[in-house]
């Protein structure tokens, strides 16, 4: 709990936001709360709110990334912060220097919060532990590991359709293998008391011991695992699979799991249908299905900002108490 | 017409030290061990709401506004807001505000707990609005919600409709309809617990 990278402070509230794993149901559901809050600063004329005036978040994207990126610039902005969007692809990286040497400068710069994207697992953890005490880190997608804020922008899209998690059955579909949104979506849905989450994957994308590690119930036909679903998600299969041997076809996979109307009829009718994005159609899923009345995923896009706010300014907003906090530790109250 | 100082301003509760000798109860789960009284019961505040409508009803045929929109701030003042608006006969829909995202003590206490969503019905630009609360002390809540309001647009006007008006101003705020006046020691709290029955308790340590 105390370790440097622990991602609560002394008093259980949010520090970092690194991983779903370890966070409490009430934790999870006040994130969603506050972003319900939220939610309606798109309404306003003026789409901004002056909570977080004064301070400086940075995006540290050292993968590439539009949607999560953007929705991170916009929530910031509609705080009020002030945002630096770094390119590492062409800035100091590039050049030759370390993590720690970038992060260092940005924190000579007054950086209060760093939202990190990092094609390495455990990178978010990384900065957490090197970042000075008063700064926030933000995992914005880590390797294979953790996508916690996108994990919570399902949560919360579902939650819109059925609020009730005790009564769902989930059923998530795709290379669950590589898939750091399977897993902190895994991990959330099991927090939040959802009772059956089904996973549905070709063997070769599917992780061993999946089921004890997160509690799920693993289906390699698609028909099978979506079968009375209250809520189907669908993942993004990467094209380089295709070259790794892990899959014959583009073609094939559509045929064995992509998601169409007819194997859809298997879940409840009012079932909702998801994707984070971007959508490879005619892989994943038909257009038919991508386009329909029961997708969320544009919805998906719009709750994304919305919840982002909520976990933004919920680490920003304990900044100062810390460094009280810190004071009266060390002055041995 | 030169309208005289407003005779709707009638004094409530001022300076009176034994207002607080009504029936004393601690509810220490409510309040964390912290004395509270009833302030006003139910009763009185029905009252007092009807001689709001009434001063509200004078107000605005002085000021010959037609259709108000009225706006509760949460939690209190969408109470008071609800029963002004049935007692009034308005027939635009009412309006929510949560100000927490406008609150000026972000960087000292973070977000608050419980935000509940803004919901403004229809467009405000060029409206009457009226923006009800329960009570009015520092006047830091409505600097926030009219803060609030210019975000969604530029209304025509704005009236302040307030429960209990009490000392303590720290910004230059002055309602324009008030149901109670009290001077109180800094110390003491005015709180609206409700929704029914609306009592306004005094909370003091």
């Amino acid at each position: 709990m105390n370790s440097p990278y622990s991602q609560l402070d002394v008093r259980g509230k949010l520090k970092h936001f690194l991983t779903i794993d370890g966070l409490s149901r009430e934790l999870l559901t006040d994130i969603l709360d506050q972003a319900d809050g939220f939610l309606s600063v798109a309404q306003q004329a003026v789409k901004k709110v002056p909570l977080c005036r004064g301070k400086v978040i940075a995006n540290l994207f050292f993968e590439n990334s539009t949607r999560t990126r953007t929705t991170f610039e916009l929530a910031a902005k509609r705080l009020s912060a002030d945002v630096l969007n770094l390119n590492i692809s062409t800035s100091a990286t590039a050049k030759g220097e370390t993590l720690l040497d970038t992060l260092r400068n940005l924190e000579a710069m007054q950086v209060d919060l760093f939202v990190v994207r990092h094609a390495t697992s455990g990178a978010a953890h990384f900065i957490a532990a090197h970042a000075a005490p008063h700064v926030s880190v933000i995992n914005a997608g880590d390797g294979s590991h953790a996508h916690p804020t996108q994990a919570m922008l399902d949560m919360f899209t579902i939650r819109r359709h059925k609020p009730d998690f005790t009564q769902l059955r989930v059923a998530i579909v795709g290379d669950i293998l590589h898939s750091r949104v399977a897993r902190s979506q895994m991990l959330a849905l099991k927090a939040l008391g959802v009772p059956e989450i089904h996973v549905i994957a070709p063997r070769t994308l599917m992780p061993a011991r999946v089921e004890e590690a997160f509690g799920v119930r693993v289906f390699h036909d698609l028909r099978e695992g979506v079968r009375d679903a209250d809520v189907v998600i669908m993942l993004r299969i990467q094209r380089e699979r295709m070259n790794s041997a892990l899959l014959p076809s583009a073609h094939e996979y559509f045929y064995l799991f992509g998601l169409t109307e007819k194997r859809l009829a298997g879940a409840r009718p009012d079932a909702i249908v998801m994707h984070p994005g971007p959508i490879n159609r005619g892989v994943e899923m038909d257009s038919q299905v991508a386009d329909g009345s029961r997708s969320v995923i544009l919805e998906q896009v719009s709750n994304g900002i919305a919840v982002r706010m909520a976990i933004m300014s919920m680490c920003l907003g304990t900044q100062n108490l810390r460094g009280q906090q810190q004071e009266a530790i060390a002055h041995g109250e | 017409m030169p309208s005289p100082l407003p005779s709707f301003w009638k004094l409530g509760f001022v300076n009176n030290p034994n207002f607080h000798a009504g029936a004393t109860f601690s509810n220490n789960s409510l309040f964390n061990g912290e004395q509270s009284d009833i302030w006003q019961d139910a009763a009185a505040i029905d009252t007092v709401l009807y001689t709001m409508t009434a001063d509200l009803n004078t107000l605005l045929q002085q000021r010959q506004i037609q259709n108000p929109l009225m706006i509760g701030i949460h939690t209190g003042g969408v109470w008071i807001a609800q029963r002004l608006h049935t007692q009034l006969g308005l027939t635009q829909p009412l309006g929510y505000l949560d100000i927490s995202f406008y609150r000026d003590d972000f960087t000292r206490v973070g977000i608050h707990p419980q935000v509940r969503p803004s919901s403004l019905p229809i467009g405000i630009d060029n409206r009457h609005v009226i923006v009800v609360d329960d009570v009015l002390a520092t006047g830091r809540t409505i600097r926030a919600a009219l803060n609030v309001l210019f975000d969604y647009g530029r209304p025509a006007s704005v009236l302040l409709a307030i429960l209990a008006e009490r000392s303590g101003r720290e910004l230059p705020i002055a309602p324009d309809v008030v149901g109670l006046r009290s001077a109180l020691h800094r110390d003491i709290h005015l709180k609206l617990v409700g929704p029914t029955p609306l009592q306004l308790l005094c909370v003091h340590p």
